[in-house]
C-alpha cells in the first residue's frame, strides 16, 4: 500500500509503507487560514485526528466548522498551512450533488474513472459491470445522468468513486438532498459496501442520527476554527436501524454536545 | 433458440426495496414516434415558408416598384430552377457551379476559424493573464463589421483568396473563442471538482472533462462563428472577385450590373437556402443531441 503525505506548501508525496495498525488517514495539528493576512480567519485550527484502516468515522459540526476544508485537504485538492495530513493509499470524494459527467452514461462514467485510474481497457467493462452490480445498477449503464433518480446518481457516484480503486473513501454530506426513504434505503446500500470493501470511510454530515446510524465513530467539530472537541465511539451493534432506541438516545446525547458548541458562538 | 441467461430471483427484502424505487423514480419515456417528430418539426416551418412568399407576392401585387426590380416569387424560383439546370459556357451548372465554390470557400475558412477560435479561446479562459489582456478585444473584434476589414485585406492581399480568408476568418474566429470562452466559464465547478478527485490533470483534464463540458458553449459558438462566417464570405466575394471562379457572391454583382433583378435574387435566395440547411441540419440536429444527452430536453 502507498502513503501520501501533505506538509505546508508541499504537494503530496510518498510515505513509507506503514506497519500494521497505521492509521489510514492521519490529520495532525493542521491549520488553514483563509483571508488576508492580518485580517484572516481560521477554517481549521491544529485539528488532529486518525481513521483506521477499514473504520467507518463520522464527522458532525455546525456551519463554519471546515469540514469541506478538511475533505479537500484528505483528498488532495489543497494544500495545509501548517501539520501534516497523512492518507495511506488513494482516496477519492463524494459529493452532496453526484457531479456525474452529463456527457457520458452510467457506465461511461464509472469507465472514465477506471482508465484515469490506469486498469487497462482490457479490463475496464468487467470492472465496471462489477461495480454497477454492486451498487445494484446493472441493468442501468446505458442511462444518461438525468434519466436516474437522485438516490440512483448517488449510488452511481459511488461505484465511481470505487472505481478509482481508492483505499479511503471522503463523504461530503452524500445523502444530504435524498428524501428520506430513499437515504434510509442508501444507508444499509454504504454500510454493505463498506463490509464488502473493507474500504475506509470518513463520513462528514450534519445529521447527527445519520452518523450514530452509519459510524464505528462520531466526531464532533467545533466552528470557526474547526477543532475536534468531543469524540463518541458507537458500540450499537449492526445492523442498526435510525430508529433504533439505542441510536436516538446516542443521537440524543451527541446533539446536545453540539448544540453547546453552537451557542458559544451566540454569547 | 437462444438460451437467455436469467438473474438470479429477488432474494431479499432489501434488493426488492431498492429495485421498487428505482423503477418509481424512472422516469417515463414519451412514446411519440420518429415520424411524428420530424413532422412536429416540419409543418412550422412550412407555414412560415408559406406565408413569407404569400407576403413577398402581395408587395409584388401592390405594385410599389415596377416587376423588373422587384419581381414575384415564381419568376425568382423560375430563375433559381433555370440557374441549377442550365449549362454555362464552360459546360457547367452556372449556379450549382458558383455555390459549390462559395461553399468551399466557407468549408476552408471555417475550418481556419474553429481551430484558431477554440485555441484561443481555451487558452483565454484558462489563464487569468491572457483573459485581462486579450478578453475583451475578442469580443471587440466580433463587433468590428467584417466590411471594414476589407480595404486592409485587399491591401494585403491582393484581389485574392487569401484576402477573402482573412476576412472570413476575421469576423468567425472571435465569435468561436467567445463561444468557448463562455462554455468554459460556465461549467459547474462540481464536475472540475469531480475530474480532480477522478485524476484528470493537465491534458487528460481538457480532453476528459472541459472540453466536453464546454461542449453547450462551444456548439453555440461554432452556431454563430458559422453565420459570421457565412456573412464575412458573401461580403468579401462581394467586393473580392477573383477571375475565372464564379461564386454566389459573383453572380450578386454580376446581376446586378445587368439589372437582372430575377437572377440576382435567385442568388440571394440560394444563399439564404444554403444557411438555412447548415442551421438546422448541421447545428440543430447537434444542438438536440446536446441538450437530449443533457437531460435539457422540454419536449
Amino acid at each position: 500500500m502507498s502513503a501520501l503525505r501533505l506538509s505546508p506548501g508541499r504537494a503530496l508525496e510518498a510515505a513509507p509503507a506503514p506497519a500494521p495498525g497505521t492509521p489510514a488517514i492521519s490529520v495532525d495539528a493542521v491549520t488553514k487560514v483563509y483571508g488576508p493576512r492580518g485580517n484572516h480567519t481560521f477554517a481549521l485550527d491544529r485539528i488532529s485526528l486518525d481513521v483506521a484502516p477499514g473504520e467507518f468515522c463520522c464527522l458532525v459540526g455546525a456551519s463554519g466548522c471546515g469540514k469541506s476544508t478538511l475533505l479537500n485537504l484528505l483528498a488532495g485538492l489543497d494544500s495545509p498551512a501548517a501539520g501534516t495530513v497523512t492518507v495511506h493509499g488513494r482516496t477519492s470524494l463524494m459529493f452532496q450533488e453526484s457531479a456525474l459527467f452529463p456527457w457520458l452514461s452510467v457506465r461511461g462514467n464509472v469507465n472514465l474513472a477506471l482508465r484515469l485510474a490506469g486498469v487497462p481497457k482490457s479490463e475496464r467493462d468487467d470492472r465496471a459491470s462489477e461495480l454497477l452490480r454492486m451498487v445494484r445498477l446493472k441493468g442501468f449503464g446505458g442511462k444518461r445522468p438525468h434519466e436516474l433518480s437522485g438516490g440512483m446518481r448517488q449510488r452511481v457516484a459511488l461505484a465511481r468513486a470505487l472505481a478509482q480503486n481508492a483505499r479511503v473513501l471522503l463523504m461530503d454530506e452524500p445523502f444530504g438532498a435524498l428524501d428520506a426513504i430513499t437515504r434510509d434505503l442508501l444507508h444499509d446500500e454504504l454500510e454493505r459496501v463498506w463490509q464488502e470493501t473493507g474500504i475506509s470511510v470518513l463520513f462528514v454530515t450534519h445529521n447527527v442520527r445519520e452518523a450514530v446510524r452509519l459510524g464505528d465513530r462520531v466526531l464532533v467539530l467545533s466552528s470557526r476554527p474547526g477543532r475536534v472537541v468531543d469524540e463518541f465511539t458507537v458500540d450499537i451493534p449492526r445492523p442498526r436501524r435510525l430508529d433504533d432506541a439505542d441510536v436516538s438516545s446516542l443521537s440524543g446525547t451527541i446533539t446536545d454536545r453540539l448544540r453547546q458548541e453552537v451557542r458559544r458562538h451566540g454569547a | 433458440m437462444a438460451l437467455e441467461i436469467q438473474d438470479p430471483p429477488v432474494r431479499s427484502d432489501r434488493e426488492a426495496e431498492i429495485a421498487g424505487l428505482d423503477a418509481l423514480d424512472v422516469p417515463i419515456a414519451s412514446a411519440r414516434g420518429n415520424l411524428a417528430r420530424v413532422w412536429d418539426g416540419l409543418w412550422p416551418k412550412l407555414t412560415a415558408l408559406g406565408l413569407f412568399f404569400f407576403g413577398w407576392q402581395a408587395v409584388v401585387w401592390a405594385h410599389l416598384k415596377p416587376d423588373y426590380v422587384l419581381p414575384g416569387p415564381i419568376t425568382v424560383l423560375k430563375a433559381l430552377w433555370h440557374g441549377a439546370v442550365d449549362t454555362g459556357p464552360s459546360g457547367s451548372h452556372v449556379l450549382l457551379h458558383a455555390a459549390a465554390t462559395t461553399m468551399q470557400r466557407a468549408a476552408l475558412g471555417y475550418s481556419i476559424s474553429i481551430v484558431i477560435g477554440v485555441v484561443l479561446g481555451l487558452a483565454v479562459s484558462r489563464s487569468r493573464i491572457l483573459r485581462a489582456g486579450v478578453g475583451s478585444m475578442i469580443t471587440g473584434l466580433q463587433t468590428m463589421p467584417t466590411i471594414a476589414w476589407l480595404p486592409l485585406a485587399v491591401l494585403l492581399f491582393k484581389l485574392s483568396e487569401t484576402a477573402i480568408m482573412f476576412v472570413v476568418v476575421m469576423g468567425a474566429a472571435p465569435a468561436i473563442a467567445n463561444g468557448v470562452i463562455s462554455g468554459v466559464d460556465h461549467i459547474p465547478p462540481v464536475l472540475l471538482r469531480a475530474g480532480r478527485v477522478l485524476g484528470a490533470k493537465g491534458l487528460n483534464a481538457y480532453r476528459f472533462v472541459i472540453l466536453p463540458a464546454a461542449l453547450p458553449g462551444l456548439v453555440a459558438g461554432l452556431k454563430q462563428g458559422w453565420a459570421f462566417a457565412w456573412r464575412s464570405l458573401m461580403a468579401g466575394e462581394l467586393i473580392v472577385i477573383v477571375a475565372h471562379k464564379p461564386s454566389l457572391g459573383v453572380r450578386l454583382q454580376n446581376a446586378r450590373d445587368f439589372s437582372d433583378a430575377p437572377g440576382l435574387m435567385a442568388a440571394m435566395l440560394a444563399i439564404l437556402i444554403i444557411g438555412i440547411i447548415i442551421d438546422s441540419l448541421f447545428f440543430g440536429v447537434l444542438e438536440r443531441g446536446i441538450r437530449r444527452r443533457w437531460g435539457l430536453d422540454r419536449s
